[in-house]
């Protein structure tokens, strides 16, 4: 026994610490890394290099890619700023993180003439996306917003609201696509809904309100999930599920971001199936919840923040603005298929071409709600995901209650 | 090696009797501390200063968000998270899922193992076919599961009688389904190998003097093998179950949590890493780590697991 006991001591565990060298400077040129979502067009590596070319060997942008997922981009990025990371010199952050970071301070504050830069021309509803408390803390660049896409060979006139649309698709024997799996798309349906009802989640001390237009909300949610609208996977539904289940045909609805008419066009090129939805997808505004009130849909996008451990703030502020430069904004809109923040943009042909429903977008995103801003945003998106799911099980009064009272208590920091 | 002793006969140093050693077992004795020394060196260094720190961090309020509210605020981290009920709604998801497949996952194994132990020909390959999704990295299987059970990519939707509109990963008893069988199928052959080494113990001379005296295949599986077996039968229940507890991956791939299957790593991962609440997190791995020590507690004390069975053969 003894014996054996020794061997397994002599197992030992060697530390190898691996020593990283970090290079900084080429040829005079700093290098600003820019952590952003991997873009598969390859819009944002051609920002970077425009901005490179543009710096005359002062710096020199390079992208770091994140992960596609907001909720493991966020995290990944939380985690280095939390640990004081100087790599981080341009965040390209997600329009929900904004009262976070700056409340953490983990961004730099965008002012005075750079302040003046960053706002020029931009449309309001995503402009307040970039602010916290009256501050600029993020330099807007790109946005979105979902509209509402049916097939025009199956509906008639598209649906002014939610339960229009329940109503048509029972009629007709088809389904909605919606985001209703447990995630970030959850909460952007239900901050659509309770926005187009008239009211707002928390106000702007981080407090629940929800109230009636809430209990409207969850009503609809829970109209739709019981109905035979409701596709099968409905609670597992992502964007790109509701977007395969409207391009395979099954669906004459679906609420969806910009991205599903490109990727519907492209699909059309090579299957008869897509092609059939492509050539009949119209666009309508997102529905709305009461007939006589237009709907106020969920804000989304990209801003740019400069890293408040970054070693050239200046310089990564600079690059940032010229980063978010309109011809910028129209090459990601143009390739990336990212709607630009710049006002002006709309009526650029270009934008038309990529966008050919630009008017009723701007119209969307000026009107456009954003969600929460508090810096315990993602706790009280977590305590939405957790209430709300699975929409079929909402009890609309008391379910709405409870979600009051796991606002209140994840904003306090506790566990409910 | 330092002391210059020659130690290669080590058996004399049991004879002489423990209360009076000689100079040489004292010797010995020095060196097994000696080279004892790193491993349990390296063992405070990477895994006590670790939980000694988790403890510290749970007994204050901790958010990387507000750094300035940090305070000590004693046991009431604890007291948050086992007075909310998705903390034991969570312990119950994960017991169910620890219960199921690891149950499953015994009587799958053994039949695997005797397989494995009878085979006479191609033993070889049968071993590492049956080795292949232990393989596999989890993530990867967690994704193989969950779209062979989506309704729009899966093909096992709409196979034979299965309903073409069912989506089990929409609804919890199905998601449990489909997260036990995951975990099943990628750790039976862990099961199993552990088994075949205890079946190897069985000598085959008791099987013969059964057969002899009249003794079934069923009888003797019974009465002869399980008995002896138990002690390799519980090291690998303990195994499993320890690691069936700590449940990530599957979850987090296939419904992360939704439809009420989070289990408790889950929930201590959304409190680190999604909310960066380190005193909460922390909390929570606290009491992960106090029910892993349960478990494995009450296996050694309440089943004779031991270690040392192991060491001896």
């Amino acid at each position: 026994m003894r014996r054996a006991a020794c061997i397994a001591c002599a197992v030992g565990l060697t530390l190898v610490g691996a020593g990283c060298g970090s290079g900084d400077d080429e040829g005079g040129a700093r290098t600003l890394k820019w952590y952003v979502f991997a873009e598969p067009s390859g819009a944002f590596q051609e920002a970077a290099s425009n901005c490179t070319k543009q710096a005359n060997g002062r710096y020199r942008v390079e992208i770091v890619d994140l992960p596609t997922n907001a909720d493991q981009q966020r995290e990944l990025v939380v985690r280095r700023l939390a640990a004081e990371d100087s790599d981080i010199d341009i965040i390209g952050m997600d329009v929900i993180w904004t009262a976070e970071f700056a409340e953490a301070e983990w961004i730099r504050e965008v002012t005075g003439e750079n302040r003046r830069r960053a706002e020029e021309g931009v449309l309001p509803g995503p402009l307040e996306t970039a602010k916290y408390k009256g501050r600029l803390w993020t330099i807007p660049f790109t946005t979105n917003t979902q509209l509402l896409w049916y097939r025009k060979d199956l509906v008639e006139e598209p649906p002014k609201t939610w339960d229009e649309m329940i109503d048509q698709a029972e009629r007709l024997n088809t389904t909605i696509q919606v985001q209703a799996a447990r995630y970030e798309g959850l909460v952007v349906w239900f901050n659509s809904l309770v926005a187009s009802a008239g009211g707002e989640i928390v106000n702007d001390a981080g407090k629940p309100v929800l109230g009636q237009p809430g209990v409207r909300a969850a009503e609809v949610m829970k109209r739709l999930a019981s109905s035979s609208a409701a596709p099968p996977a409905l609670t597992n539904n992502r964007e790109d599920q509701a977007r395969l289940g409207f391009e395979s045909g099954d669906s004459a609805f679906q609420v969806n971001y910009t991205f599903v008419y490109a990727s519907a066009k492209t699909g059309a090129e090579g299957n008869p199936q897509t092609k059939k939805v492509f050539d009949n997808m119209a666009w309508a505004r997102w529905p709305g919840v009461s007939p006589d009130e237009p709907s106020r849909v969920t804000l989304g996008g990209i801003n740019l923040g400069v890293g408040s451990y970054s070693r050239n703030p200046d310089l990564a502020t600079e690059a940032a603005l010229c980063l978010a430069q309109p011809d910028n904004q129209v090459v990601a809109a143009e390739k990336g298929g990212l709607p630009p923040t710049n006002e002006k943009l709309y009526d650029d042909e270009k934008i038309k071409q990529a966008f050919p429903f630009a008017d009723l977008l701007r119209e969307t995103l000026a009107e456009g709600a954003p969600r929460p801003v508090t810096p315990a945003y993602s706790d009280i998106s977590l305590a939405i995901q957790q209430t709300l799911h699975p929409p079929q099980d909402i009890d609309p009064e008391k379910t709405i209650e409870d979600l009051r009272d796991n606002i209140d208590t994840v904003s306090e920091g506790g566990l409910f | 090696m330092a002391a210059g002793a020659p130690t290669a006969p080590a058996a004399p140093a049991q004879v002489g009797g423990r209360k009076r050693l000689t100079e040489r077992a004292r010797g010995e004795h020095r060196l097994a501390y000696m080279l004892c020394a790193p491993a349990v060196l390296a063992m405070l260094v990477v895994t006590g200063y670790p939980i000694a720190y988790a403890i510290y961090l749970s007994m204050q309020r901790y958010d990387l968000r507000f750094p300035d509210d940090r305070e000590f605020v004693g046991l009431s981290n604890y007291g948050e998270v086992l007075s909310s009920s998705t903390w034991w709604l969570d312990l119950t998801n994960t017991l169910i899922i620890t219960g199921f497949s690891v149950a499953i996952e015994l009587v799958l194994g053994m039949i695997i193992a005797l397989v494995m132990h009878r085979a006479i020909f191609g033993r070889g390959p049968v071993r590492a076919s049956i080795l292949i999704p232990y393989g596999i990295v989890t993530v990867v299987a967690a994704f193989a599961w969950r779209y062979a059970f989506d309704p729009t990519t899966g093909f096992v939707i709409g196979l034979g009688p299965i309903s073409e509109t069912w989506a089990p990963l929409t609804e919890r008893a199905g998601s449990f389904f489909v997260i036990i069988m995951t975990e099943v199928w990628k750790t039976t052959p862990f099961m199993a190998l552990l088994l075949l080494a205890g079946l190897a113990l069985v000598p085959d001379e008791l099987h013969e003097a059964a057969k002899v005296d009249g003794a079934g295949p069923v009888q003797r599986f019974f009465r002869i093998t399980l008995p002896l077996m138990k002690p390799a039968i519980v090291v690998a229940l303990l195994f499993r179950t320890l690691d069936a507890f700590r449940v990530f991956d599957t979850v987090f791939i296939q419904t992360a949590g939704a439809n009420d299957t989070e289990s408790v790593s889950i929930l201590g991962y959304n409190q680190l890493i999604n909310r960066v609440n380190l005193g909460l997190g922390s909390a929570v791995s606290v009491l992960i780590f106090v029910c892993v020590i349960i478990i494995a507690f009450a296996f050694i004390k309440g089943l004779g697991a031991s270690t040392a069975q192991r060491d001896e053969r």
